[in-house]
Parts: C-alpha cells; sequence; structure tokens
C-alpha cells in the first residue's frame, strides 16, 4: 500500500496555513510525532512565537486502564495562552482522544482565543465529535495496523504503517 | 523465588515501600515522571485530573509536618479527595490494631494509604492486606525507609549534577538512626553513583555499614574532600540524652557543616538536608543559607515526586 509523502504533505500544509496566520497565531506541537511535524511547520511558517510542546500523559482517559506511560515528556508552552489563536498540531488523527486530552491540558495553560487542528493525516476512525481544520490526507489503514510517523536522521518525515501490537 | 513485595506479577509498582530493591528502570520511570510534573507545579493551574475521583488517606502515626504537607498537595495537584488521620490521638490510643485501622479506611474506599509510623516494616504489613486495587506508600518506617525521601534526593542531585556516574556523594552527620540516608545509599548504589560516603562519629554509624556499598570517614575533613553533594543529617536532639554524643557544641566541632569545611568539597558541590534543620548544630546557616545550599528546591522537588509516586502507583 502507497502512502502519502510526509515531505509533500508539509509543504501543502505550510501554503494552506500561510494565508491564514495573524499576530496573534501561536503553534503547539503533541508528542511525539505531532512534536515532529510541529517543529518543521514552525521553522517553514517562520512563527514569531517560539513553538509549544506537549505531552498530554497526565490528562488521557485511559489511565485507570493503561496507567501512567512511561517517560512522559515534560509540556513546554513558552507563550502566554490566553488570547492566542493556536495552532494544536499532530501527525495522526484517529479516535479524537489524543486532541481531547490536549484540549483538556490547554485550558489549564490559560484561555485561548481560538484552537484550530492541524494533522498530517487522517485515517477515520473518530470516537468524539472532532474534526481536523487542516488534514494532509485521508488515509485508509488496514485493520490491526497502525500509522505512524517517523522521523530519519537527517529529519526527513515519513509515513509508516507498523502492527498495532509495536510500541 | 518470593516477588518483590512492592511489584505486581507484570513487574510495575503497586507499592511504594523501599528503594531497597527496586529496579533501576523504575526508579528512573519515577524520576523522569517527576520532571514532568515539575512543569505542571510551574503552570497557573496547578492541577492535572489523573486521580480524579480516588481517595487517598495520610496515615501518620508518628508526627510530621513537611511530609505530611507535601504528601497533601501532591495528592491535591493530581486531582485526588484526601483525607488525613492524626492516628497519635485517635482510635489507636483506644486499643484498635493496625489492620483493624486499615480495614475501617479501606471500608470507605481509600485508594491510596499514605503511610507513617515508627515501627519497621509497618507500611509492608499493611501491604500485605490491602485489596488489590489499592496501594501503600511509604513515608517513613522507623528507622527502615523513607523513600519518597530519598527519591527526592536522587531527583535533586539528578537536576543539579545531570548523572550518577561520576559522583562522590558524602552523607554526613546521624546514619544510625536516619531512615532517610538508608534510602539515600540504596538509590545512589542502585544508579551507579561510584562513590558513597558516610561521615560520622562512630556511635551513630550502623556497625556494618560498609556491607551497604559505602566508604566510612569519622574525620569529616578527609570526608569532604572532592566530594560533589554534601548531605547532612538532622541530628535528633533526643540522642544527646543517650550518651550516644557529649554535646550539640562539641557536635558541631566536628561535624557541623561550616564554609570552612565545606571548601575542601568541590567547588560547585551543592548542600542539601532533609528538614528539620538545626542551624548551630548540624549546619551553619552561613551554608543552609549560601550559594550551595539546594534545600528549598528539594522541598519542591518533594511534591512533585511524591506526585510521581502516586500516580505511577495508582495507575498499575
Amino acid at each position: 500500500m502507497k502512502l502519502p509523502d510526509a515531505e509533500n504533505l508539509c509543504q501543502q500544509l505550510v501554503a494552506e496555513l500561510r494565508p491564514r496566520l495573524g499576530p496573534k497565531s501561536a503553534m503547539i506541537g503533541l508528542y511525539t510525532g505531532g512534536a515532529w511535524l510541529a517543529e518543521r511547520l514552525h521553522g517553514l511558517l517562520a512563527l514569531p512565537t517560539p513553538l509549544g510542546l506537549m505531552d498530554i500523559a497526565f490528562y488521557r482517559d485511559d489511565y485507570h486502564e493503561q496507567g501512567l506511560h512511561h517517560d512522559p515528556k515534560r509540556t513546554k508552552i513558552p507563550f502566554d495562552v490566553n488570547g492566542r489563536e493556536l495552532l494544536l498540531v499532530d501527525d495522526v488523527l484517529y479516535t479524537g482522544r489524543t486532541v481531547r486530552a490536549a484540549m483538556n491540558e490547554l485550558f489549564d495553560w490559560g484561555r485561548p482565543a481560538s484552537i484550530t487542528l492541524v494533522v498530517l493525516a487522517d485515517r477515520g476512525g473518530r470516537q468524539l465529535p472532532i474534526c481536523a481544520q487542516y488534514c494532509g490526507a485521508k488515509v485508509d489503514v488496514p485493520e490491526g495496523m497502525r500509522l505512524r510517523l517517523k522521523r530519519a536522521a537527517d529529519g526527513k518525515l515519513a509515513l509508516a504503517l507498523e502492527p498495532k501490537s509495536a510500541a | 523465588m518470593q516477588r518483590n513485595p512492592q511489584l505486581n506479577a507484570a513487574g510495575e509498582l503497586q507499592h511504594l515501600l523501599s528503594i531497597e530493591g527496586l529496579p533501576p528502570a523504575i526508579l528512573t520511570q519515577i524520576l523522569d515522571t517527576a520532571e514532568s510534573f515539575v512543569g505542571v507545579t510551574e503552570r497557573e493551574v496547578k492541577k492535572v485530573p489523573l486521580l480524579r475521583g480516588k481517595s487517598v488517606f495520610n496515615l501518620f502515626f508518628e508526627p510530621s509536618t513537611r511530609t505530611r504537607t507535601t504528601f497533601e498537595i501532591a495528592a491535591k495537584r493530581l486531582s485526588a479527595d484526601v483525607i488525613n488521620l492524626n492516628i497519635a490521638v485517635s482510635s489507636q490510643t483506644k486499643g484498635e490494631s493496625l489492620l483493624d485501622t486499615v480495614a475501617n479506611l479501606s471500608a470507605m474506599q481509600a485508594d491510596i494509604f499514605v503511610v507513617r509510623h515508627n515501627s519497621s516494616g509497618a507500611p509492608f504489613l499493611i501491604a500485605r492486606h490491602v485489596k488489590p486495587h489499592e496501594h501503600v506508600v511509604n513515608a517513613g518506617d522507623g528507622r527502615h525507609a523513607h523513600p519518597t525521601q530519598g527519591l527526592l534526593d536522587l531527583y535533586t542531585i539528578r537536576h543539579y549534577k545531570k548523572d550518577f556516574s561520576r559522583l562522590t556523594v558524602a552523607i554526613v552527620g546521624d546514619v544510625l538512626h536516619s531512615r532517610v540516608a538508608r534510602s539515600l545509599i540504596h538509590g545512589l548504589t542502585t544508579l551507579g553513583a561510584p562513590e558513597v560516603r558516610v561521615i560520622g562519629p562512630q556511635t551513630l554509624l550502623p556497625i556494618g555499614v560498609e556491607a551497604l556499598g559505602v566508604k566510612v570517614f569519622h574525620d569529616m575533613r578527609e570526608g569532604l574532600r572532592d566530594c560533589d553533594v554534601v548531605v547532612m543529617l538532622r541530628l535528633q536532639s533526643e540522642r544527646m540524652k543517650g550518651a550516644l554524643l557529649p554535646s550539640a557544641q562539641e557536635y558541631f566541632k566536628h561535624y557541623g557543616l561550616t564554609l570552612d569545611k565545606l571548601s575542601l568539597a568541590r567547588p560547585d558541590a551543592i548542600v542539601m538536608h532533609p528538614g528539620p534543620m538545626n542551624r548551630g548544630v548540624e549546619i551553619d546557616s552561613s551554608v543552609a543559607d549560601g550559594p550551595h545550599s539546594v534545600i528549598l528546591p528539594q522541598v519542591t522537588f518533594g511534591i512533585a515526586v511524591r506526585m510521581a509516586v502516586m500516580s505511577i502507583v495508582a495507575g498499575n
């Protein structure tokens, strides 16, 4: 199965986002894949506000079944969230639970003016009423597989399919 | 082989009873998680929803202000409901047994018991009798262990010194009566600190302490030489009466940390103390309030470390 080229999708997202940026725009990427994508988009768009990075481990709704994720990263939002037009960036949109958790965490940082969801790929399978305003591509993922973003040593981004059991 | 009573069948942390016997990976997991919680404590809303709907019972059979308060703050920042029980003035004085007390609290839907007890091993006894979804965190048992203090000491050392592999750490004072010292020694050796020293008069060092993997010094100046980390222990005034020491003044002269003695350690050495401090007994004010002191950051890190421990055990 042929997956779309992640680098091309980045360029496409940059072209779509650029005309929509304003003085209050700021970007936050979700660990791990979303953070890579956000680093790339943030650089290409030359946003003046520093990039925020978020780990939603403390807000996951499966904590009581799965326990706390090992090695959570520290959420770092180096700007005041209040009144910002936020671009929330993740690599793959699936059930929508990660985005819900991220929004819950964001509101503990302040009250943004708006949140816009930007994803590289949408694989369907939503369990919550969440959709991305900016989406690189829709991708069909076979049963039992997961779609992930990978980053090579040279920083090149690529989408990959792998069995669900793999961490 | 008997399973470690702190770990579940999958090898995950079920209770935190002692640092001794925990694999390095679990200690590192706790320290890494605590680092993320330090970020939470710097935000506008210093709370996360992990333990929403859970009840944390602080069972303090022995007085404590700092440890009980920091456990309470940690549990509240995890959104748990916190119930403080000062057992010294409750049912135990009416003759109720420890396990009966715990069984009654369990019937009130407890999820985590934070236990401080003057008998070594009391939290282990409780952990053996709680239900599978209940978790026990040792907040200090007798002379045995004080694992969250040990972990916050480890966190503080890692925060300032980055890694353990080249460190010389000196623990100074009343090691004999110190559960803090024991927990820290186990943590440091587990995480690979190459040289841990204990410094104190013979009467305040446990017999055979070398077996824990430490070097023993009775001369403080000799022991402090080239140390990266100096951990001062509280001299418990009640020990004076037991003829273990001549006087506080005499103790300060030999084992009190002054700027002069500290100058023998490395120039970038940090000074720690688990509190409460006796100024002029084990530590001089010029050191306690000086640039090497990280005593107050220890308290702040302690909250994040306790958040990490409670959220890890409650999720397993």
